[in-house]
């Protein structure tokens, strides 16, 4: 861990992995703000299921790092609770599958408490979970389900796909006043960037990265989806030459739907990627709001790559086309061109 | 009753005349909902007015409450206005959640009443959230828990109570056992039906208290927070009463006789506390009218107060969904803010045009009252 005058005196960056940079944001925003605390299932002496939380406990203690019991809607619960009334917890929920357990505190508690008592209480709780297939977890363990907590006002949705934004996000989620759910990705968690070596480096929510400048179609990538979308990107500019622009909002509560759009304007073709299902999916959301938006602008349909329509097969073949790759990418993107 | 020795003559008579404004604020929100003044879910708490003022007055004014969906009685006794309460009823800008949240959504933060929880068993761990919260910041704030017999079997419970005793939290759970969950009784939904038992399994110490008796609830629930406050730990208290109206203004009460129901009106809190008062001379026949009066009068100003609010304006729909000013820097920032093509930048505008939300004329719009309510309303104006 480098020092903290050693990072300010820095305007360089550092090469980390997605979960080192998360684990970067925890600490130095528990050492910002006393009244940070972080709560979760084996998040302390097991030093958390994806090792985001290591040497936290070590170097927090007990008090501020507690490994709770397998009892997901009241950790969450008491994470609404304790944000009322003078906290800043973190609540880290293993993965996205199990927050299902908590969706009634997610809901009911978190995202309507400020509203339905008339604003005189915030609640300033991040709820940390990781989404994603490719392990060979099952129909349990392995979806993407960023789609449910769009759905609720009230909560405030972060899907950062590289260690410079997962902890640039995450710093600003635990500086906000709004209940925010925070969804990191387990493919993503091994992965190397760069990131500023500034422990005021702070991503705020609601503004869209263009990850890949273009010409052609506008390629809108969701949370691990961003970096197939830039694969795909660069096989089309290759072999197809189709210069494709990469967008990943980065948040989808707010969405800066301006950046989309002002893409979508100069390319005319939108083409949208997420590894969750399509009903009801992200895709569907931003791709009706594009076409509300820019219907004279678009030239073709907005596409949708998505994942299956099923619940996650373990088999490694059958789980490998659940979800999408840079093939059907490239293939959706052809598709906004076929009758040209 | 139990046979504690009477508190101090005007602390006893604040006793009764709060039990009297609940139970004259209570009457007074069932004819505001036959006439449609109110919408939604109306939960009275009559009958449960000794458990409600007895617990409450067992805490310091820095300790939580946090109560369920039948809420008036818990921001009452805490000094909250009934003209706030009641605008909140009738879903004026008035009411203590700006019209937010009804009946079942009363809140005061500056009195530390945190609010009404419409979820069964939802407002548990966020109870054990406020002992957190205390035990973390290193106050000797406690924090009381109310919540009914009915959820006592959620999967909240039982998380909670171990959560609470292995973290050593200084909250009180009281189980407010009025005998049923909705229409189910309580032999019939818990296999143990000595509720205070239930947290045993969980580390968590159980005590019993008779809720129709002010005192006696008074002291086991001062005792109970004690535990909390000096020994660390969560107590569970039961409170052993009866709702003598149906669940909700929405209830033909056919699963119990109404020989029951009289058998418990004996034992009404209020006329228990009043008799006692004035066999042992603290209060006189006249003065118990007049407190009786007195309740009456200001629940008259709270139906007025909350009848000359106005309704919340049309325009401020989208107000305190977020917090603005950090990662929402305006309430537009969030798109999507109704069904049309437009962004949401001009929906102030639209909807003060009228374009957006029809202009209503505030009252709550029940539209056809259920023939089920009606049946319930009609059986209650035969009492």
């Amino acid at each position: 861990m480098a020092a903290t005058a050693q990072q300010q005196q820095s305007t360089g960056t550092r090469v980390l992995r997605y979960r080192e940079a998360l684990n970067e944001a925890l600490r130095e925003e528990m050492l910002r703000d006393e009244r940070v605390m972080l709560m979760g299932e084996d998040i302390g002496v097991f030093n958390g299921a994806f090792k985001v939380t290591a040497g936290l406990l070590e170097e927090f203690g007990e008090k501020r790092v507690r490994d709770t019991p397998i009892s997901e809607n009241t950790i969450v619960g008491m994470g609404v609770g304790a944000a009322m009334t003078g906290l800043r917890p973190v609540v880290e929920l293993m993965t996205i599958n199990f927050s299902l357990l908590a969706l009634d505190q997610i809901v009911n508690s978190a995202a309507h408490i400020h509203y339905m008592f008339g604003g005189q209480v915030s609640v300033p709780l991040v709820i940390r979970m990781p989404q994603g297939a490719g392990h060979q977890l099952g129909p349990t363990h392995s979806h993407c389900l960023e789609a449910l907590y769009l759905h609720v006002p009230g909560l405030l949705v972060a899907v950062p796909s590289t260690p410079a934004d997962a902890k640039g996000l995450l710093k600003a989620a635990i500086r906000d006043d709004n209940p925010v759910i925070f969804i990191e990705h387990e493919y993503l968690y091994g992965q190397r960037g760069e990131v500023p070596d500034d422990d005021e480096h702070v991503v705020n929510f609601g503004e869209a990265v263009v990850r890949r400048e273009g010409t052609d179609v506008t390629i809108v990538g969701i949370s691990r989806m961003a970096s197939t979308a830039e694969k795909a990107a660069r096989i089309l500019s290759e072999e197809h030459e189709i210069e494709a622009e990469v967008i990943d909002p980065r948040t989808l509560r707010p969405l800066d739907l301006d950046t989309i759009l002002a893409s979508v304007r100069k390319t005319n073709r939108c083409v949208i990627v997420e590894e969750g299902w399509p009903h009801g999916g992200v895709g569907a959301n931003l791709a009706a709001l594009v076409q509300e938006q820019a219907f004279d602008d678009l030239d073709a349909p907005v596409g949708r790559v998505t994942g299956a329509d099923v619940p996650m097969p373990y088999a490694k073949n059958l789980e490998q086309i659940a979800y999408p790759h840079e093939p059907q990418v490239v293939q959706a993107v052809l598709a906004t061109f076929r009758d040209l | 009753m139990a046979d504690h020795p009477l508190p101090d003559p005007d602390v006893a008579r604040e006793w009764l005349q709060t039990m009297m404004l609940i139970r004259r604020f209570e009457e007074r929100a069932g004819e505001m909902y036959a006439k449609a003044k109110i919408g939604g879910f109306l939960h009275l708490a009559i009958g449960e007015e000794a458990t409600i003022v007895g617990s409450a007055r067992a805490m310091r004014d820095d300790d939580y409450l946090i109560s369920t969906y039948r809420s008036h009685g818990h921001a009452l006794v805490r000094g909250t206005s009934p003209n706030g309460v009641m605008a909140e009823l009738f879903g004026r800008v008035d009411g203590v959640s700006k019209g937010r949240g009804g009946s079942m959504h009363m809140f005061d933060l500056e009195r530390r009443f945190m609010g009404g929880y419409g979820i069964v068993g939802g407002n548990l761990p966020i109870a054990a959230g406020f002992g957190l919260a205390s035990d973390y910041l290193g106050t000797s704030d406690a924090t009381l828990c109310q919540f009914g017999d009915g959820a006592s079997n959620q999967g909240t419970f039982g998380e909670t109570m171990n959560l609470a005793a292995l973290w050593k939290l200084p909250v009180v759970f009281m189980v407010t056992n009025n005998q049923f969950g909705m229409g189910t009784a309580l032999e019939r939904h818990s296999a143990v039906t000595d509720l205070q038992r239930k947290g045993e399994g969980f580390g968590v110490p159980g005590m019993e208290c008779d809720g129709m008796d002010v005192l006696d609830t008074y002291h086991v629930t001062l005792e109970a927070l004690r535990m909390a406050r000096e020994e660390r730990r969560p107590v569970l208290v039961e409170a052993i009463t009866y709702r003598f109206r149906g669940h909700s203004m929405a209830d033909p009460e056919e699963y119990r006789t109404k020989e029951q129901v009289a058998e418990w009106r004996k034992r009404d809190p209020i006329l228990q506390w009043g008799d006692r008062l004035e066999a042992e001379n603290v209060i006189s026949a006249e003065e118990r009218e007049e407190f009786d009066a007195e309740a009456i009068a200001r629940v008259d100003e709270a139906v007025a107060f909350a009848d000359d609010s106005p309704p919340p304006a049309p325009e401020s729909l989208y107000d305190d969904v977020y917090v603005l000013g950090g990662q929402v820097r305006g309430w537009y920032s969030v798109d999507e803010r109704s069904a049309g093509v437009h962004k949401g930048e001009d929906e102030r505008a639209l909807a003060k045009d009228g374009a957006v939300m029809p202009e209503t004329d505030g009252r709550a719009s029940t539209g056809e009252i259920p023939q089920q309510m009606t049946a319930a309303l009609e059986a209650q104006e035969d009492e």
